[in-house]
């Protein structure tokens, strides 16, 4: 079973921006969006991916982006951490404007992210993941003397996240020698290290079998409301169980927002997902 | 089974060598003063190179540029009248992290096979410069005569307190490359290793902790080529030919690029080896590569798998 209540997480549940209330701004960004998005546009070349779309993750909400294969998910959510440089559009963290922002620089204003191919650091062991996420959150790295496993405060913390995600046992195991179910729990723990305000989820079940699958998703709702998340999956068992609003993205544009009971009754939905059973359910 | 930390074994390893020096004068082979000498200051070059190589995943193929800065640098000053050791070893440091800064700053820029083909190119680039300086004799090199000189207390003219003085830097740079491993920054730096691309979305900016690694790791090189012109006195565009750089690469290879200590005795068997096999035969390089495919297919640690002082990674940085 997940302890959600044994750690402390998400501390900073404060707002991005300072002085942030519940204003509208001038770029017209819902007012309890935590992360927004507007006009955002992404070519490769004459295919456009991604076709001005505007999106907004709400504070504590969780947020679904599904659509068809090629729908631009993958694209937009790199767009979100930074790995993708849109050619035109805005990404705002609270107020802040961060479509210039590198991958790291985004990563310390509080948005941690799951890769949709396992990503921990195989070399390592579990504890030395989660240590690494912790110190580098807690400020730069350039310590050459102390030893941080040594560091009683991170490694408090290490050990408290792995509790967390029901990894507690495994800590000294080299996260190389894990399950993949495991490594997706070490990942969440990795991106819950920075105590981000939004967790950017990409495609967490795939690849999973029905029972890691309903564990993660498990873990997920334990979350929900400390932090908000963007979850991109395929999986519609888990984003119906999640999701508290879900937008559509077909070649690239978003065709609806709306809670699921909305998009499932949505016709312009049920016609992109025609034959897609899961809908009809 | 009691377990040794690579510690404990550093220091009863750096005992064993300190005691060599009497023994050999006793029994009158001082040459094994001086080729202990020699193995240990590659041994300090490799232990250097392991520092990026091992732990963070940087393969070099121009680190001997950092001994050659270092050899240059002793050499040259004293070539000028300037004896005084503290100069010799501050200028080395000093000159070895700037040379260190510029290399690594251009060639991190890439990864990979690009990383590779750039830090051989810039140590080809210092090669092709010091066989231009006629007056240091151009792609002979120079002798000299003397070395560092640290005043009355520590004469470096005799081979014994040379190889005193090597030892305290190696046990030294040892010291340093295990803390520094074990550190937050090695942390990082491992962690850049396993996953770079995993590294920024934890809020880490891989490449300034791969470049301060590698200007760590070129001072220290530079340090083995201010000794390394103290043991020969001697001095030449060779000591950072790219196939320097690819001997003290086998010596990581050898001893294992998961341990601190490995490289050093990677440096020692190949020197060894080198020495052994030289006499022989003249085809000596054959032999050794056979003997390195041996270790690549059977100890991918190295020796110091077959030593037995791993369990599995996890137990590289206990």
């Amino acid at each position: 079973m997940i302890a959600s209540s044994a750690l402390p997480l998400p501390a900073r549940m404060n707002e991005p921006g300072s002085g942030t209330s519940a204003s509208s701004d001038a770029t017209g960004a819902d007012t309890a969006a935590v992360l927004s998005v507007r006009g955002l546009v992404k070519r490769y070349g004459g295919l456009v991916v991604t076709q001005g779309v505007d999106l907004d993750l709400r504070r504590g909400e969780v947020h679904a982006l599904v659509g068809p294969n090629g729908a631009g998910k993958t694209t937009l959510l790199g767009q979100l951490t930074g790995d993708v440089r849109p050619d035109a559009g805005h990404i705002y963290f609270g107020n802040r404007d961060i479509t210039a922002l590198p991958v790291h620089r985004r990563a310390r204003l509080g948005i941690g992210r799951s890769f949709q191919i396992t990503s921990v650091f195989a070399d390592l062991t579990v504890v030395e993941n989660a240590l690494l996420a912790v110190q580098a959150h807690a400020g730069q790295s350039f310590r050459f003397w102390q030893r941080a496993l040594d560091d009683t405060r991170h490694l408090a913390e290490a050990q408290a996240l792995l509790a967390h995600v029901g990894l507690a046992e495994q800590a000294d195991r080299l996260a190389g020698s894990m399950s993949h179910g495991e490594h997706r729990q070490l990942e969440i723990a990795i991106a819950l290290a920075g105590r981000p305000q939004v967790l950017l989820l990409d495609e967490p079940m795939a690849g999973m079998g029905i029972e890691d699958s309903a564990v993660l998703t498990r873990m997920l709702l334990a979350m929900k409301g400390t932090v908000s998340m963007l979850l991109v999956e395929h999986d519609m068992n888990a984003v119906f169980a999640l999701a508290d609003r879900i937008s559509v993205l077909v070649y690239g544009q978003r065709i609806a927002t709306g809670t699921p009971a909305e998009i499932r009754a949505d016709p312009q939905v049920r016609f992109a997902y025609l034959g897609d059973a899961e809908f009809a359910s | 089974m009691a377990r040794v930390s690579p510690l404990q074994a550093a220091l009863a390893l750096f005992v064993v060598l300190a005691l060599v020096p009497p023994i050999a004068l006793a029994l009158h082979q001082p040459y094994y003063l001086t080729f202990l000498s020699r193995v240990m200051v590659f041994g300090l070059a490799a232990l250097s190179l392991n520092l990026i190589l091992g732990f963070g995943g940087m393969t070099s193929l121009g680190h001997a540029a950092f001994l050659g800065v270092g050899a240059y640098t002793v050499g040259i000053l004293i070539q000028n009248g300037i004896s005084n050791g503290f100069v010799h070893f501050g200028a080395a440091i000093v000159f070895g992290a700037i040379a260190a800064l510029v290399i690594g700053a251009v060639c991190l820029r890439t990864g990979g096979l690009s990383f590779i083909m750039l830090t051989l190119a810039s140590a080809q680039l210092l090669y092709f410069i010091t066989t231009g300086l006629k007056q240091y004799g151009g792609d002979d090199g120079f002798s000299f005569r003397g070395r560092s000189d640290f005043g009355a207390w520590l004469s470096l003219s005799d081979d014994a307190t040379l190889y005193w003085f090597i030892l305290t830097w190696l046990a030294l740079a040892t010291l340093i490359v295990h803390r520094t491993v074990h550190s937050r920054f090695g942390l990082a730096l491992r962690g850049i290793r396993s996953n770079e691309a995993r590294i920024a979305s934890v809020g880490l900016h891989a490449y300034r902790y791969k470049l301060a690694a590698f200007v760590l790791s070129g001072t220290i090189c530079a340090i083995a080529g201010a000794l390394l012109a103290n043991v020969a006195q001697f001095v030449s565009p060779s000591y950072m030919h790219w196939s320097r750089s690819a001997e003290l690469l086998l010596m990581v290879l050898l001893g294992g690029m998961a341990s601190v200590l490995g490289p050093l005795g990677g440096a020692a068997v190949f020197m060894i080896l080198e020495e052994g096999l030289g006499h022989l035969t003249t085809h000596w390089p054959l032999l050794m590569g056979l003997i390195l495919v041996l270790v690549v297919l059977y100890a991918r640690n190295g020796i110091a798998e077959l030593a037995g002082g791993l369990r599995g990674r996890a137990g590289i940085v206990r």
